[in-house]
C-alpha cells in the first residue's frame, strides 16, 4: 500500500481566479452566551484545512507592505507561503526566526491596524487573515514538538545579558540574544512568568498554557529565568551591570493611575491591574475556592475604553456579573480597544455606557461602593488629537448602581528600578530615556517596552525587545 | 523554593520561621518586608523582615497564624520548603538618633518592632520599649528587646504580666515627665493601637511613625490594593512605606479597607476547619 504524502492531500490545487476569489477565513468562536460565563479560549483557531485555504489568498508580493507594518518585521509572505503548499514545520521554523512569541502575537496583536492594515488583498477585498495564520502555525508547533525541535548551532560567545522583566520585551530579547549565542539571564518580579501576558491578559483571551509553552522554548534555547527577583530591590541595576556584560529593562509600566474622585478608597472599587491580578495570576474566582479572594460584583463598572478595560469587563462578567458597564466619556468610535474586544465584549452582554464621565463613586454605612455618579456628556469640536473633545451637558447627571468599579484608566511608570538607579536618564514622567538604537544613559544599559514608553501593546513591546537585541548583540561584539 | 531552617513557636499561632534567602538578607534594611507565597496557588502575603543573617544567608519571618494562608505558612516544618520568597521590599526605616525614643510594639507588631529597634539602637538612641499583649504568652521578644533597650516596659489587657492596661497608658506616663518624654515614637500594631498611640503624641507634637499593614499582592506598586491616606493623599504602602506619619494616617480607612474580605476570609477558614486541618493550630 502506498502512503500518499500528507502536505500533497491538504495542498488545495487552485488557479489564481480561484485563489482571488476566496473568502477570507472567518475565525470560530465558542458561543457568546456560553463562554459568557466561563474562561474558556474565545476563538478556537482555524483547522489545518482553513488555515492551509486562507494561506491560499496571500499573493507574496515583492514588495512586502504587510512586514512593513509588522513591529519585529515576521516574515509575513515567507511563512504563509511554505503554510500555503501545506510544509507547516517550514512556516513554524520562518516564523520562529523572526518572533519569540508566535502564539501571543497570533493572539493578542491589533493586526488590523498593523500587517494586515497593509495587505494589498484589503484594497478589493478583507486582508489576508494574517494573525489567524500565525497563531495556527504556533499552535501547530507547540502541538508537534517532534517535529520543530529546535536546536541551536550557533557558537556561544561567552556574553552574558541580563534581562529585567519577563515580559514580552524581555522574552522577545532573550529569544533573539539566546539565538545569536549570548548566554542569557532573565529577573522577574512575581512568581511566575510572562508579567503583563500572565497578570494582565486574561485566560480566555491568552490561555496561561500558551505563555508556558513559549517560555518552555526559550528555555530550550538556553535561556534562565529567575523569578521572585526584583531588580532595584533584591539587587540593583550597578550589581546587575557588575555582573553582566550587559542589561536590557524590560520591567514594564507599573503603578496604576488614579481616578482622583470621591468615594476611589471604596471598598469594592479597583485598579484594573489589582482586578486582573487577583484573577490572571491568582486565580481568584477561577477555581472554586481560590485562595485569593475578590469580590464579584452584580454589577460592575469599569471605567476606561482600552483592550485593558475590555478585559477587565469580560473578566467582571465571567465571574458572574449581571450587568457588566463600560463607562466611557466618548462614543463607540473613539473607543482605543480593538474591534474584535468590542465585538467579543458586546456578544457576551457587555453594556456600553458611553458619552458618561464618572464623578465620584458613592458607598453605604459601611463603606461598601453602592454607586457610581456620573456626569454626561456630549461630543464637541475636534481637539489637538483630531478627536471630538467631549464636554459635559449641563445639568445631566446619572447615578448608576454598582458594587465593584474597576479602574481601567492606565499605567504610570514603575520606580522601583529606577528609584535606585540614579545615573539612568529619566523623562519628566519618570519613563527612561533611550536614544534610537534602544540605549540608555549608561553604558552597556539598553531599555525598551512599557518602561520607555508608558502603556501600550504587547507587540510594540515585543518590537522593542527584538530592536534592543539587536543593538545589545552589536554591542556585544564591540567589546 | 526557599529552605525554611527553623520553626519555633513564640506565642500562640505566632511563629518565627528562620528561611534561607541569601539575596534577601544580603539587601534588607529595618522596615522592609517580604511578600511571601506558600505553595502553587497560594495567596501572597506581605510579612515583615525580622531580622536577618547575611553570613548564614537567611531571614528571620514572624507568623501569625490568623487566617488559611498564614496557618499553611506556620506548618511548613524545618527541612520544608516556601515556594515564594520576593523582597526585600518597601522603604526601610528612616534612621536618625533622635536621642530619647519610645518603640511600642502590640501583639505581632512586637516582631516587626524588632527591627526598628536593633537600628534605632545602631544609631545611637536611648530606647524605651514597650510590648503589649493580650495576657503574659502574648508578649514577645522581651529578652531580644530588652537587650537593645534602656527600659523596657511590659503591658497586658488582663495583667497576667507587667502593667495592666494598654501600651498608650505606659506612654502617657512617659509624656508627662519632661525627663522620660520620647522625642519620637515609634508604634507597630493592630491599627486602634497605633491610632491610639498617634492621638496621644498628636498634642505635643512628638514625631510618631506607623507600620502599615495594608491588604497587598504583589508589593510592587503595580496593583494599588495596599493604598492608604495619608494627610489627604494616596499612598502605596508597598512603595511608599510601610512606614508612615502616624499624625497623618486615616486609620479608619484602613481598618474598613483591611475587612474588605473578611467573609472570605472566614469561609477559607471554616474550609480549613471542616477539613480538619489542623495547621497552625499549637
Amino acid at each position: 500500500m502506498t502512503e500518499q504524502p500528507k502536505n500533497n492531500d491538504n495542498k488545495p490545487k487552485l488557479s489564481a481566479k480561484e485563489r482571488m476569489a476566496l473568502p477570507r477565513a472567518q475565525m470560530p468562536e465558542r458561543d457568546a452566551t456560553i463562554r459568557s460565563r466561563n474562561f474558556e479560549e474565545v476563538n478556537t483557531g482555524l483547522t489545518e484545512e482553513m488555515a492551509i485555504l486562507e494561506a491560499q489568498r496571500c499573493l507574496k508580493c515583492k514588495n512586502r507592505q504587510c512586514v512593513e507594518g509588522c513591529p519585529v518585521r515576521v516574515s509575513i509572505p515567507e511563512f504563509i507561503g511554505a503554510l500555503a503548499t501545506g510544509n507547516i514545520a517550514e512556516a513554524v521554523r520562518v516564523l520562529r526566526k523572526d518572533t519569540a512569541l508566535p502564539a501571543v502575537c497570533g493572539r493578542v496583536c491589533p493586526q488590523e491596524t498593523q500587517c494586515e492594515e497593509k495587505c494589498i488583498r484589503a484594497v478589493k477585498a478583507k486582508p489576508v487573515a494574517i494573525g489567524y495564520l500565525e497563531r495556527f502555525v504556533a499552535d501547530w508547533a507547540m502541538n508537534h514538538p517532534a517535529e520543530t525541535h529546535e536546536t541551536l548551532t550557533v557558537t556561544p560567545t561567552g556574553k552574558t545579558v541580563a534581562i529585567v522583566g519577563c515580559g514580552p520585551a524581555g522574552l522577545t530579547a532573550a529569544g533573539e540574544l539566546a539565538r545569536l549565542g549570548h548566554k542569557v539571564s532573565i529577573f522577574e518580579a512575581l512568581h511566575d512568568t510572562g508579567g503583563v501576558l500572565r497578570y494582565g491578559i486574561p485566560e480566555f483571551r491568552l490561555p496561561k498554557e500558551i505563555i508556558d509553552k513559549e517560555v518552555a522554548h526559550l528555555g530550550e534555547l538556553g535561556v534562565v529565568i529567575e523569578c521572585n527577583v526584583i531588580i532595584g530591590k533584591t539587587m540593583t541595576l550597578e550589581e546587575l551591570r557588575k555582573d553582566y556584560h550587559a542589561v536590557f529593562i524590560a520591567n514594564g509600566a507599573g503603578l496604576p493611575m488614579m481616578l482622583n474622585i470621591p468615594g476611589e478608597n471604596l471598598k469594592g472599587v479597583y485598579s484594573a491591574n489589582e482586578f486582573l491580578t487577583r484573577v490572571n495570576l491568582m486565580g481568584a474566582g477561577q477555581v472554586a475556592d481560590s485562595t485569593t479572594p475578590i469580590i464579584q460584583g452584580d454589577n460592575v463598572a469599569v471605567i476606561g475604553a482600552g483592550n485593558t478595560a475590555m478585559d477587565c469587563v469580560r473578566t467582571a462578567r465571567r465571574l458572574g456579573a449581571k450587568r457588566a458597564m463600560i463607562i466611557y466619556r466618548r462614543t463607540e468610535a473613539e473607543m482605543p480597544a480593538r474591534k474584535e474586544e468590542i465585538h467579543h465584549a458586546k456578544e457576551e452582554g457587555i453594556e456600553f455606557v458611553l458619552l458618561t464621565a464618572p464623578l465620584g463613586v458613592v458607598g453605604n454605612s459601611e463603606n461598601w461602593a453602592t454607586g457610581l455618579r456620573c456626569q454626561k456628556m456630549a461630543l464637541g469640536e475636534p481637539d489637538a488629537s483630531g478627536r471630538r473633545k467631549p464636554m459635559p451637558i449641563e445639568g445631566a447627571f446619572e447615578e448608576l448602581p454598582v458594587d465593584v468599579v474597576i479602574n481601567a484608566l492606565g499605567t504610570r511608570a514603575n520606580p522601583l528600578l529606577t528609584q535606585t538607579a540614579p545615573d539612568l536618564k529619566l523623562n519628566k514622567w519618570g519613563n527612561i530615556e533611550i536614544n534610537e538604537s534602544t540605549a540608555t544613559s549608561i553604558k552597556g544599559v539598553f531599555a525598551g517596552g512599557d518602561i520607555v514608553r508608558g502603556g501600550a501593546t504587547v507587540i510594540l513591546a515585543m518590537g522593542d525587545g527584538k530592536k534592543a537585541a539587536g543593538a545589545i548583540h552589536e554591542y556585544l561584539c564591540g567589546l | 523554593m526557599f529552605k525554611v531552617l527553623s520553626n519555633e513557636i513564640l506565642a500562640p499561632e505566632l511563629h518565627k520561621l528562620v528561611v534561607v534567602a541569601p539575596r534577601v538578607a544580603k539587601a534588607r534594611k529595618a522596615g522592609q518586608f517580604v511578600i511571601v507565597r506558600a505553595d502553587v496557588g497560594d495567596e501572597r502575603i506581605p510579612l515583615t523582615i525580622g531580622d536577618a543573617d547575611v553570613e548564614a544567608g537567611t531571614v528571620s519571618l514572624f507568623i501569625q497564624a490568623i487566617g488559611a494562608s498564614t496557618r499553611k505558612l506556620v506548618a511548613i516544618q524545618a527541612g520544608g520548603f516556601i515556594r515564594d520568597v520576593a523582597g526585600p521590599l518597601g522603604l526601610a526605616t528612616h534612621l536618625e538618633n533622635y536621642g530619647r525614643v519610645a518603640c511600642i510594639g502590640g501583639g505581632v507588631g512586637t516582631a516587626v518592632l524588632y527591627p526598628l529597634v536593633k537600628g534605632l539602637a545602631q544609631a545611637g538612641n536611648e530606647i524605651t520599649t514597650i510590648i503589649g499583649g493580650r495576657s503574659a504568652p502574648y508578649v514577645i521578644l522581651q529578652k531580644e528587646l530588652g537587650a537593645l533597650s534602656k527600659n523596657l516596659l511590659l503591658t497586658t489587657d488582663d495583667g497576667s504580666l507587667g502593667v495592666k492596661g494598654f501600651v498608650t497608658n505606659v506612654l502617657k506616663e512617659l509624656m508627662s515627665n519632661p525627663e522620660t518624654c520620647p522625642k519620637a515614637v515609634f508604634a507597630v500594631g493592630p491599627g486602634p493601637m497605633m491610632k491610639a498611640v498617634a492621638e496621644m503624641t498628636r498634642a505635643d507634637k512628638i514625631p510618631t511613625i506607623v507600620s502599615l499593614n495594608p491588604i497587598m499582592i504583589d508589593g510592587t506598586g503595580m496593583c494599588g490594593g495596599c493604598r492608604v491616606d495619608v494627610g489627604g493623599e494616596v499612598k502605596f504602602a508597598c512603595v511608599d512605606g510601610p512606614e508612615f506619619d502616624g499624625h497623618l494616617v486615616d486609620f479608619d480607612l484602613l481598618r474598613d479597607r483591611l475587612s474588605t474580605y473578611k467573609d472570605q476570609e472566614r469561609r477559607a477558614l471554616d474550609r480549613c476547619s471542616a477539613d480538619k486541618c489542623k495547621i497552625g493550630r499549637s
